[in-house]
């Protein structure tokens, strides 16, 4: 019997209309767990890497965490992998919700479609009978409206579905897969599912989920489940209200947005606004935040209210989580209110909250420079907050320079010339990243930015605290219940850090141990992503319910996997490496590795060279950011190694002497 | 008739703090799991989760008597300017929907407190449910003795039901004559 997961995929070729239930390798899971493991393990061996983004050749594949659909608190992750139209690399992005359960309980581990279809379509996943439906009448509809349709359609009120909106079907770089209050925003897989021509995925599923060891996993969740208020009951003193306490992270619930405001940029990641959280202003949003917000609403199996009901009187209602509260409000240097009635429509078109408000900010900076012109905007109103909408629609339509647009700022910016690319001062292996521009290189960040495969801060960072704390006394106080630590050298890191002097940014923490700590946080993410566990209760915040310690029980309970710490770690690593050769294949090389240049105002560069240098020893690759033969043969990934090797990718550069 | 102490078992349910986490139908798939928590399959549960969150409907309802028939008309609910789905709040295992039932077998579902082997302190909905939607109340309630049939007098019972009672002792009668 397998435990956990289902042991089938399903497989559907959009171009022939064959849909098959295939059996997987028990080894796999052994090799990988499930989610982004097995996902990039099925790119790596079924996708070449000449393969275009848009070619029918491009899987798109639906996966669901190892452990969705078990009891396993906040297993509920639907990872969404392909290759991107937009970075061209390895796109993976992830959803909570109710998707990847319901899959499981159909009796899939993952939907793999290949092919095209050549009308729009829509999947319906009913347990065993599966279809490919004519979707032509929902054409144009927005993502949200189209679950309710589905469902009404279907007359399966219980049928989770997943959806694009107008941006997927017009492959818009930025289109995002949505799926009630959660959505697979980054990197474009939106556009790929809509050029493969399906419109959703409808899924319902009835049968039963196993797990190896009943009761001990029962057990294990009880204890969790009474972790949680604990830990959220006493918020961590001194850092950020959502990192105080659990959570991916609560935006929906928190009023004080202090550090958001006033630490991130506003418009094209161009302007900090120091003190503009005043008491005006904390009045105003929170009055909008609680006559918008109907109910805080979780995902399956997960007590942590992360999203909410918004409903803005006149227009219709729809969920929202996360930080897509304040990205477009900071883009158009506008308000709350703007920000939740813009949001509505940029869910319903389907489209990335971080990338859009920048893309559309980006072109009125150029506009403003006179590097676009009226004529490149006809009828554009002249309301600054009207402009935005007004942007929004072009884009999502792909009209005029909507069209140019559509690709992101990094391509945009190369199409348009005429000194644009200056503008494009804030994407990181041509994907636009969060508005942050600081003073003092951070170490740990640097490596971060600069390395992530996911390509987005939030999916790395995590379990360290983000900056020093003022006292020795705060910094013991918080090491004395740090059990998540992988080894006591971190509390060590953490005790002797400073805001200032000696032991402060840039040289501390010193080089190895920055790399140790960046190791430890991308190793979590890595963990969850294949789990299916969602980051606000595991790799994201500080001191979570999920730790190297405890997961490994979690994983041989419910899947019957023999795991402790060792191997855990091992196939994090082993996972992690797979997808940096993947991309690897597909051309990503040290120079790849780097965040935007005025990230930081004070760099060091001869510093940030040691920084990656070190990161890449530690990794096992080579110092052009190649996983090595040797390390690959060490995880079990010799076909890796001798496919880099047959395609002639050590012989380049400095990877000759390496290997 | 004597009056007699009764534990009355409360669950109380309040709707607006629900989240729609579906907890409640994990675990009790899992309690109810003939190994015990062997297996999760949330259409197995005794508890349903009606959700609709565009309409901000989130209502959790227990599965109750099992019922052979539809009722003649359907009842629609509207609370605080929310309309609730006929049959919403109803917790009939019955032919008009397929909540309450086997998913294999079609045989109904019925909430039994988790009074299972081993009984629970509480409903494990109740303990699972962190935001306290669900919350678990016991009282004590003074009622009239139930008189209880033995067990040939309840198959009696049913036989008049079926038959009439002229009829039963027609029958009877014929069958003593023939000892």
């Amino acid at each position: 019997m397998r435990y956990a997961e289902t042991g089938y995929n399903l497989e559907i070729n959009l171009s022939t209309g064959n849909i098959e239930k295939v059996e997987t390798d028990p080894e796999l899971t052994k090799m990988h767990l499930g989610g982004l493991g097995t996902n990039a393990r099925l790119l790596w061996d079924r996708v070449p890497p000449e393969t275009e983004p848009f070619s029918p050749d491009n899987l798109l594949i639906f996966g669901t965490g190892l452990l969705c659909g078990t009891p396993a608190i906040g297993a509920n992750r639907t990872i969404i992998s392909t290759y991107s139209p937009q970075t061209l690399f390895m796109a993976f992005s992830m959803m909570g919700g109710f998707f990847a359960p319901e899959l499981k309980y159909a009796g899939y581990d993952k939907v793999i479609f290949s092919g095209k279809s050549p009308n729009l379509v829509y999947i319906w996943i009913n347990n065993d009978k599966v279809e490919i439906r004519d979707a032509s009448h929902l054409q144009g509809e927005g993502a949200v409206q189209t679950e309710k349709l589905i469902r009404e359609e279907l007359k399966e009120p219980n049928a989770q579905v997943a959806a694009i909106g107008l941006a997927g079907e017009n492959r818009v770089y930025m289109a995002s897969i949505e799926h009630g209050r959660s959505s697979a925003s980054r990197l474009g897989l939106g556009a790929v599912m809509g050029d493969k021509g399906i419109k959703a995925i409808a899924v319902r599923g009835t049968n039963d989920v196993n797990v190896a060891r009943p009761v001990e996993l029962i057990n294990f969740c009880t204890d969790i489940l009474k972790y949680i208020p604990e830990r959220d009951g006493n918020p961590i003193p001194g850092v950020m209200p959502i990192l105080a306490g659990l959570g991916s992270p609560k935006e929906m619930l928190i009023h004080d947005e202090k550090w958001h405001t006033e630490n991130f940029m506003w418009g094209n990641a161009r302007t900090r606004i120091k003190d503009y959280w005043n008491r005006d202003v904390e009045d105003k949003w929170k009055e909008s935040q609680e006559n918008a917000r109907k109910r805080l609403i979780s995902c399956y199996n997960c007590p942590m209210e992360c999203g909410a009901i918004i409903s803005v009187p006149g227009i219709a209602t729809y969920m929202m989580k996360c930080f897509s509260k304040l990205t477009y409000t900071m883009a158009a240097y506008s308000d709350l209110d703007f920000g939740f009635r813009i949001a509505q429509r940029a869910t319903e078109y389907g489209v990335d909250g971080f990338s859009m408000p920048q893309v559309m900010a980006f072109a009125l900076e150029l506009y403003e420079a006179g590097i676009l012109t009226d004529e490149d905007f006809p009828g554009m109103p002249s309301d600054n907050e009207e402009r935005f909408f007004w942007l929004l629609d072009r884009i999502v339509r792909r009209e005029g320079i909507g069209d140019i647009l559509a690709d992101g700022v990094y391509w945009a910016a190369r199409r348009i010339g005429k000194g644009a690319e200056e503008y494009d001062h804030n994407t990181i292996k041509k994907h636009e990243q969060l508005p942050l521009k600081l003073s003092m290189l951070n170490p740990i960040y640097f490596l971060m930015w600069a390395t992530g495969e996911k390509i987005n801060i939030t999916q790395i960072e995590g379990n360290f605290p983000q900056a020093p704390f003022p006292t020795r006394e705060e910094r013991e106080e918080f090491v004395k219940d740090w059990v998540h630590v992988p080894d006591e050298k971190f509390k060590e890191y953490f005790l002797e850090w400073e805001l200032r002097g000696e032991n402060s940014f840039p040289y501390y923490p010193p080089v190895d141990a920055t790399c140790e700590i960046v190791d430890w946080q991308e190793t979590m993410h890595y963990i969850d992503d294949s789990l299916g566990l969602c980051a606000g209760l595991s790799s994201f915040p500080l001191k979570p319910p999920y730790h190297i310690h405890n997961l490994p029980i979690l994983i041989s309970t419910a899947a019957g996997i023999d795991m402790d710490k060792d191997k855990l770690w091992e196939i994090a690593k082993r996972n992690r490496t797979l997808l940096r050769a993947i991309n690897v294949r597909r051309g990503l090389r040290r120079e790849d590795d780097r965040p935007p240049e005025n990230h930081w105002k004070k760099r060091f560069p001869e510093l940030e060279v040691q920084l990656l240098d070190q990161y890449y020893k530690l990794k096992g690759f080579n110092n052009d950011g190649i996983p090595t033969r040797e390390s690959l043969r060490e995880l079990d990934m010799d076909y890796v190694g001798e496919d880099l090797e047959k395609r002639g990718i050590y012989n380049n550069g400095e990877s000759k002497k390496e290997s | 008739m004597a009056k007699v102490k009764k534990k009355v078992k409360v669950i109380k349910i309040d709707t607006d703090k629900c989240n729609g986490c579906r907890s409640c139908e994990v675990i009790c798939s899992a309690f109810h799991a003939t190994d015990k928590y062997s297996i999760t399959n949330p259409s197995r549960a005794r508890i349903r989760l009606i959700r609709e969150p565009l309409q901000d409907v989130y209502l959790p309802v227990y599965a109750g008597e099992y019922t052979p028939a539809e009722c003649m008309g359907r009842d629609k609910y509207i609370v605080d300017g929310k309309e609730y789905e006929e049959c919403a709040f109803c917790r009939a295992s019955c032919p008009s929907r397929d909540v309450f039932k086997e998913p294999d077998s079609g045989l109904p579902l019925k909430c039994d407190m988790c009074e299972d082997d081993p009984e629970q302190e509480e409903p494990l909905c109740v303990k699972w449910c962190l935001s306290d939607a669900l919350t678990y109340e016991e009282r004590e309630e003074e009622v009239e003795e139930e008189v209880l049939l033995d067990e040939m007098e309840t198959g009696l019972k049913s036989l008049v039901d079926k038959y009439g009672l002229n009829n039963l002792i027609d029958s009877i009668a014929r069958m003593s004559q023939k000892d």
